[in-house]
Order: structure tokens, then C-alpha cells, then sequence
């Protein structure tokens, strides 16, 4: 059990947590590593390319129908896939109802009574878009995940999205061990990206782990409901995810305590790469007819 | 062993045996690890200091005895007062054993009361199935006429919708499409018992008034508001508007559910305003609630259908109760009895022979915000001073009425009122600025042992004394109830402290 790694993917909705997760997990199993994924969105779709499934019967849809999570096996929630890797998804409410943040927690404590963890060297959770409340931080808790990887990319609302689950850790990483590991950009081909994400990544205490250029045959892959690894393992972006997933090995015990920045801090650091003009005070709030007839008027 | 079986020893005296005391002196001794005697003693000491007193006004983050309870209980005491209606909880079932055990321990009566029994899934997914099942179960094992749905915390926190669970499950057939099945939203996070109450009755209105065409009539509509003493003082207001010819309609009365009488029949449900007379009520000419802060958004809805509407503060004493009866007599045009004038007389009389006993006597009250304000205006008609007036679920407004009070009286002189404070305040208080004695519920016991102000119970819940609430406190004779319940503490503390012969006991009189 001393050898259990546990790491988390954090990130805003939509900037390919899951699909970056699973391929450096895959990566990982071709090192041989012994590997669970804890996929916690409600969505259930962190697993998917592992499984080559769409999705597969959650945690709490099993125990709505079984009337109880205590009437649940390991067995029946626990599904194998790419190079034996352990696939559970937590699973949660419909839109609209429930708490699906109590969700993730209901599901982690039934795999820690279960013993999903034995014999394995790594869990990873993927845990959906933003710590919106303490469910969604139940990985970053006291003896959970060691080390938090945030995918995010050079757009500001996912730089947003990294600072604010960097709050999160903050906030537990005194009390427990829990660490930031590093970002990693997921590239959306904006300008200038690897610099942001180096600089923000610098001003958060930690390192851009890795870039991950942009490559259609990721798509590609997905569309198949497969990793690059299964699909391409020649390509040259299985490398990458490969190249990822070593350097993700080799953090073990480098994780820091991060050091999130104010939104004015953040604002600032785009205008210093020169991709957000410096906000003129006097037209904010105006208008664009206002504007208009102040040029007007000034002509 | 001192106990055998043919010497069993109850609780009282098997702690007091030899082994049992070396026992807990062993525990203590080896696996307590306590501070010394005298710093225990030094620290106990410091607590009753007005240093210390400072200290506990500024508490900030941390409550220590509240003297409150919360939403849902207001709602399932509401609930109870309908014609054959069982309350039902939508949340965890340890809530619902909550309600029930508090007020059976009060009225000494069963409490009828089911819960939709949300577990870690329903928590997760939301509640519907159970409120689904939950219906559908009640309405086929209770039969009940009527099942007033309210809420625990578990439910608000995951932001269950009432309006929606309930048209979902009628459309899924748990109780027919007609079936009435009113609801209020009761966080328990939020406000306390009272608000439970307004909220509740105010859900249940609405459910049989909503979208009636209202024809006045002279009726007028009674609401008790959460009180402890609900089956003597409904029995009471019934007696004096019967006296009165009033014709009314209690709201939410539940004086026979909690004073069913043992003849060998199990009643879970037994007298309740019938729900023909509940909706029956939008027709009334005024609604008039006895109690302001348990009522206020009902009589705003009650308004808002055209009807008049007058709030009291749990009166209490001649002066409240002379206003209530000449706002009733007002309202319906009927005339004060003379059976009522004389139960008047008689009061004052007794206040009159018992005046020297009780003037200027101190006293600190805590409770509810209408009965603090009631018991305080009755004892500065008594000539006492309610030195502490403290109420949790009081606010701003119940403390800018309680200073009106205040200052309409020279007994008022140098009182205070501590809106939202708690008994660990209230301790300070009594050490501080000592008072002759004590007026609360049971939990008041323990101030009374720790500060040595003699308790008078008056309020809810009262568990360690039997039968107070089929006695009114309203009304001139509810009144005489609690002028005699005062008068018996002083005389008793008079007695208990002029006994020792040859010392004190050349005031152990005979007559007082």
C-alpha cells in the first residue's frame, strides 16, 4: 500500500480532462503501473476510451436500483479495460436534482471500504470542471490524491478555472499532504500559449509539466472510443502523452503548495504577454451607442 | 454487589453505592488526567466574573445552548391540529424521531409524525421516489384525511422542490389527484420553531383557499401560534368566545390530539379544525393571532384575501388579556360577559392579596419571543422587574417591542432584552446581575443548579413536571395559573430558606 500513488486531473469543463487523463493513463499501464481511474462526473464519461464504452453502470445508479450503497459489490461497479486498467465511475443525479457533489463523496468511501485501492499503484480521479463545492474537493481531502494535475489551456477562462482550483488545494493542502503537480496545457492553438501557461503556472508555485500540442488524431482516436495510445502507438502524440506520463511518474514527492493570485494578478499577466489591451477606466460600463456620441462630440 | 434480585436498586441509589463511587473516582483518577481541584475551581469562579461576562458577549463564532428548536417541528405541531392529517417530513428519519420524542416528552401523549426516509442515495439523486412511496405508503397504512408535507435540512441543502415532488407523485397515483396535500419549505438552518409554525399553517391555508372566491361572513378565524400550554389555552380561548357568542374557527388546533383521553381506544388522530371548516376560513371577517412573531407571513396572506387581521403578544396577565377581549369585541360587535368581568375581578383580587410577596421582585425570563413578551408585561402589572428579558429566536423587532415595554413602566426601569443570545448568556447574567428568580423551560434546571436562581417553569418544552399544558395561561384564569405557579416558588424559596431552627426559623411561619 506504501506504494499507492494517487493524483487528481482538475480543469474547466470541455478543455480534455478526461481524453488527456486517459491517454497518460494509458501510457502509464505501458510502463506496466497497476492502475484504477475514479471517474467523479456526473456525466460518467472519464472512462470511456479505456472501456471503449460510452458509459458504464455508475456507483450511485447501481445503488439507486439496489436500494442502498451498502448493497453493492466491488464486482459490480468495478470494470476492467486497455492493458487491465480498473474503471470506476461515480456516477450522479440528473440535472437539476440531488447533490451530485455528495455523489463523489458516497462513491470514494464505498471503493475505500471495498478495497478498491489494494495492490494497485496508481488512483486517478477525474474529477468534472471547477471545485464548486466540498464534494467536488472529496479527492484533494486528507489522505487522498498526493498530487493534483490541472489541464488547462492558453484561454482565460481556463487559466481562471486552474487559479481557482489552486484555491481549493490551498485550502487543504495545509491541514493534509495534499500537493499541486503541475499543469498541463492542453493546446488550443491561442496566442502565445506556452509562455502564459509557463508564466501563470511560475505564479501559482509550480511547473508547466507538459505541453500537449493539439493533433487531430486525437479525435480520431475518441471518434473510435480509443486512446492514441491503443489506436496510433507510433504516432507522434502517443509520444507526447507517453513523454507526459513519465514526467507525471518521475513528480512523485515534487508536488508544491500553490500560490493562487488575485483576478487583477491574472488580467495582469495577459496584458504582460501584450494579448489583453490594458482596460481604459473611462469606457467601462459605457455603451457602445454612449461611446459613439462621445467621439462624436469630441470630433 | 448491593443489588440482587431480591434487592434491586434503582438509579437514584445504585450510583451512590461504595463500588460504584470508588469506581468513578478510579476513572477519574487514571484515565481522566483532569486539572487540579483548584484550578477547576479557580477557572468556575472566573466564569461567573463580569470579565468573563464581556468575554461571552463578544462570542462571535459558537452558540452554547440555544433556547430554540427548529423549523420542522413548528410544522408537525401545526400539522397535528388538522382533521385526521398526518405530518409528513420529507428528510432523514432521525429528524422526524426528533420531533416526536419532543413533543411526546412535553405532552406526555403519542406523536404521530412519518418521515419520507431519505438515505445517502436520496441525497445524491434527490427525493422524489420518496416522497413517491412515501405518500402513497402513508395515505394507504394512516388513512389520513389530509398529509401536511414539510421539510429537514437534508432536502433544503440539496434543493428538493415540494410543488414539483407533490404533482409528480399525485400524477404517479400515491394519493388520489384531489387529495389535499399542502406543504411548506422549513429549513431547520433557518429561523426556529415559530417560522416552522407560520410557514406551515400558512402552506396549509393556501392549499384549500387558493384560487376560492372569498364571501364574507362574521366568523372570525383563531391562530394559537407554537405554545406549549396549546391544550389548556385553546380549551380557554373556546370557553371565553363561547361565553362571548363569537363564532370562530380555531386554526390548527391541536388541544385534543395532545390530551387524548386513555378509555381504551388508541386515537392517532383526534379532534383538529375539520379542513370543511379550514376552508371555510377564507370566509371569515378577521383572523387574530396570538402570538405576532409565529405568525406573521399567514396574517399577511390571510390580509391579502381581505380579511382584517390583529396579532397580540401572548397576553398574559389583566391589562393583555382586557385587550384582546375588547379587540374581539370590537371586531365581531359582541359584547364582554359578565361571567369574563367577574373572572377580572377575581384576578385582580388575587394580585391584590399577593401584591406584597411579589413587588419588586427580579426576575430574568427566557422563551419565545411573544411569551417573553407577554410574562414580562404581566410581571411589571405584578409590580416585579423582568430585570433579563432574552429571547434566541427574538430579533431586532422583538427587541425594539420589549424596550416599548420597557419604558412604559417604572418596573422597566434599568431592564434589558437580549435578542438572539443563549442560556450560556443568559448564566452570565445571572451571575453577574443577580436576579431573584428564573422563568423558563426545563433546560432552565440547569441554570437554577449553577447560579442558584430558583426556576419557574413556564414555557416549552417542560419534560420534568407533568401536566402544566392542560392548564391555560391565557385568559384571566390562565392568569390566576401563572400568578400561582410564581407565588408558589417564592413562597417555597421563603420556606426552604427561613427552616433552620433556632437560627432562621423565626420566619418559618404558618401564614404568608
Amino acid at each position: 500500500m506504501a506504494s499507492l500513488r494517487q493524483i487528481a486531473f482538475y480543469g474547466k469543463g470541455g478543455i480534455g480532462k478526461s481524453t488527456t487523463s486517459q491517454n497518460t493513463l494509458a501510457a502509464l499501464a505501458d510502463l506496466g503501473q497497476k492502475i484504477l481511474i475514479v471517474g467523479c462526473d456526473p456525466k460518467a464519461d472519464s472512462t470511456r476510451l479505456i472501456l471503449h464504452a460510452k458509459a458504464q453502470d455508475t456507483i450511485l445508479s447501481l445503488a439507486a436500483d439496489a436500494g442502498s450503497v451498502e448493497d453493492l459489490e466491488l464486482e459490480d461497479v468495478m470494470k476492467v479495460g486497455y492493458k487491465g486498467i480498473r474503471c470506476v465511475e461515480s456516477g450522479g443525479p440528473e440535472p437539476g436534482v440531488g447533490c451530485a457533489g455528495r455523489g463523489v463523496i458516497t462513491s470514494i468511501n464505498f471503493l475505500e471500504e471495498e478495497g478498491a485501492y489494494d495492490d494497485m499503484d496508481y488512483v486517478s480521479y477525474d474529477v468534472l470542471g471547477d471545485v464548486v463545492c466540498g464534494g467536488f474537493a472529496m479527492p484533494i481531502r486528507e489522505n487522498k490524491a498526493q498530487e493534483i494535475y490541472i489541464v488547462m489551456s492558453g484561454e482565460m477562462m481556463a487559466m481562471y478555472a486552474a487559479n481557482n482550483i489552486s484555491k481549493g488545494i490551498l485550502k487543504y493542502a495545509n491541514s493534509g499532504g495534499v500537493r499541486l503537480g503541475g499543469l498541463v496545457c492542453n493546446e488550443r492553438q491561442t496566442d502565445k500559449e506556452l509562455e502564459l501557461a509557463d508564466s501563470l503556472a511560475k505564479k501559482l508555485n509550480t511547473n508547466l509539466i507538459h505541453f500537449v500540442p493539439r493533433d487531430n488524431i486525437v479525435q480520431h482516436a475518441e471518434l473510435r472510443r480509443m486512446t492514441v495510445l491503443e489506436y496510433a502507438p507510433e504516432s507522434k502524440q502517443a509520444q507526447e502523452y507517453r513523454d507526459l506520463a513519465q514526467k507525471i511518474h518521475n513528480n512523485a514527492g515534487n508536488g508544491t503548495i500553490p500560490t493562487p493570485i488575485t483576478m487583477d494578478e491574472l488580467e495582469d499577466l495577459l496584458m504582460e504577454h501584450g494579448i489583453m489591451k490594458r482596460v481604459d477606466e473611462s469606457v467601462v460600463g459605457k455603451t457602445a451607442a454612449e461611446l459613439a456620441a462621445e467621439a462624436a462630440a469630441a470630433a | 454487589m448491593t443489588q440482587s434480585s431480591n434487592n434491586v436498586l434503582d438509579h437514584f441509589n445504585l450510583f451512590r453505592e461504595p463500588e460504584y463511587i470508588e469506581m468513578f473516582e478510579s476513572k477519574k483518577k487514571n484515565f481522566e488526567f483532569p486539572h487540579p481541584m483548584d484550578k477547576v475551581e479557580e477557572t468556575r469562579e472566573w466564569t461567573k466574573s463580569w470579565e468573563y461576562r464581556e468575554k461571552n458577549f463578544s462570542r462571535e463564532a459558537l452558540t452554547v445552548n440555544p433556547a430554540k428548536a427548529c423549523q420542522p417541528l413548528g410544522a408537525v405541531f401545526v400539522a397535528v391540529g388538522f382533521e385526521k392529517t398526518m405530518p409528513f417530513v420529507h428528510g432523514s428519519q432521525g429528524c422526524v424521531a426528533y420531533y416526536r420524542s419532543h413533543l411526546s416528552r412535553h405532552f406526555k401523549e403519542p406523536s404521530s409524525c412519518v418521515s419520507s426516509s431519505m438515505t445517502e442515495d436520496a441525497a445524491v439523486f434527490g427525493g422524489l421516489n420518496n416522497m413517491i412511496d412515501g405518500l402513497a405508503n402513508t395515505y394507504a397504512m394512516y388513512k389520513p384525511k389530509m398529509i401536511a408535507v414539510s421539510t429537514t435540512c437534508m432536502a433544503e441543502v440539496i434543493g428538493d422542490d415540494l410543488n414539483g415532488f407533490i404533482t409528480n407523485a399525485k400524477n404517479k397515483g400515491s394519493v388520489p389527484e384531489d387529495y389535499p396535500v399542502p406543504y411548506a419549505h422549513t429549513p431547520a438552518f433557518v429561523g426556529s420553531h415559530i417560522t416552522g409554525y407560520d410557514n406551515a399553517l400558512r402552506g396549509i391555508l393556501s392549499n384549500f383557499w387558493e384560487g376560492k372566491e372569498r364571501t364574507p361572513n362574521d366568523k372570525i378565524n383563531f391562530i394559537g401560534g407554537f405554545d406549549g400550554y396549546t391544550v389548556g389555552n385553546l380549551r380557554e380561548v373556546k370557553r371565553m368566545f363561547d361565553l362571548m357568542g363569537v363564532e370562530h374557527t380555531i386554526l390548527a388546533d391541536n388541544s385534543e390530539v395532545f390530551d387524548t383521553p386513555a378509555d381504551g381506544e388508541f386515537r392517532m388522530y383526534d379532534g383538529g379544525t375539520t379542513l370543511e371548516d379550514t376552508a371555510a376560513a377564507l370566509n371569515a371577517k378577521a383572523t387574530i393571532a396570538m402570538q405576532q412573531f409565529c405568525s406573521e407571513k399567514t396574517l399577511a396572506y390571510a390580509a391579502e384575501k381581505g380579511q382584517e387581521v390583529a396579532a397580540f403578544n401572548h397576553p398574559v396577565g389583566v391589562a393583555a388579556t382586557d385587550k384582546f377581549l375588547m379587540e374581539v369585541s370590537r371586531i365581531t360587535g359582541k359584547t364582554i360577559p359578565t361571567e369574563l368581568t367577574k373572572e377580572r375581578g377575581r384576578l385582580v383580587d388575587a394580585i391584590a392579596d399577593s401584591s406584597a410577596h411579589i413587588h419588586g421582585k427580579k426576575f430574568a425570563i427566557y422563551g419565545d419571543p411573544d411569551l417573553t413578551l407577554g410574562l414580562a408585561a404581566f410581571l411589571m402589572e405584578l409590580g416585579a422587574e423582568p430585570v433579563h428579558v432574552l429571547s434566541t429566536n427574538g430579533g431586532k423587532e422583538w427587541e425594539a417591542k420589549m424596550n416599548e415595554l420597557f419604558e412604559s413602566s417604572p418596573f422597566g426601569k434599568g431592564c434589558h432584552a437580549y435578542a438572539g443570545k443563549d442560556l450560556w448568556h443568559m448564566r452570565s447574567l445571572l451571575f453577574t446581575e443577580p436576579v431573584d428568580f428564573l422563568i423558563g423551560n426545563t433546560y432552565g434546571k440547569y441554570l437554577d443548579r449553577d447560579t442558584g436562581t430558583p426556576l419557574i417553569r413556564i414555557g416549552f418544552p417542560v419534560f420534568d413536571r407533568h401536566h402544566h399544558h392542560r392548564r391555560p395561561v391565557w385568559g384571566y384564569q390562565g392568569g390566576m395559573n401563572v400568578l400561582i405557579t410564581i407565588l408558589d416558588k417564592i413562597f417555597d424559596v421563603m420556606d426552604n430558606t427561613t427552616n433552620i431552627p433556632a437560627k432562621s426559623d423565626y420566619s418559618f411561619d404558618i401564614i404568608r
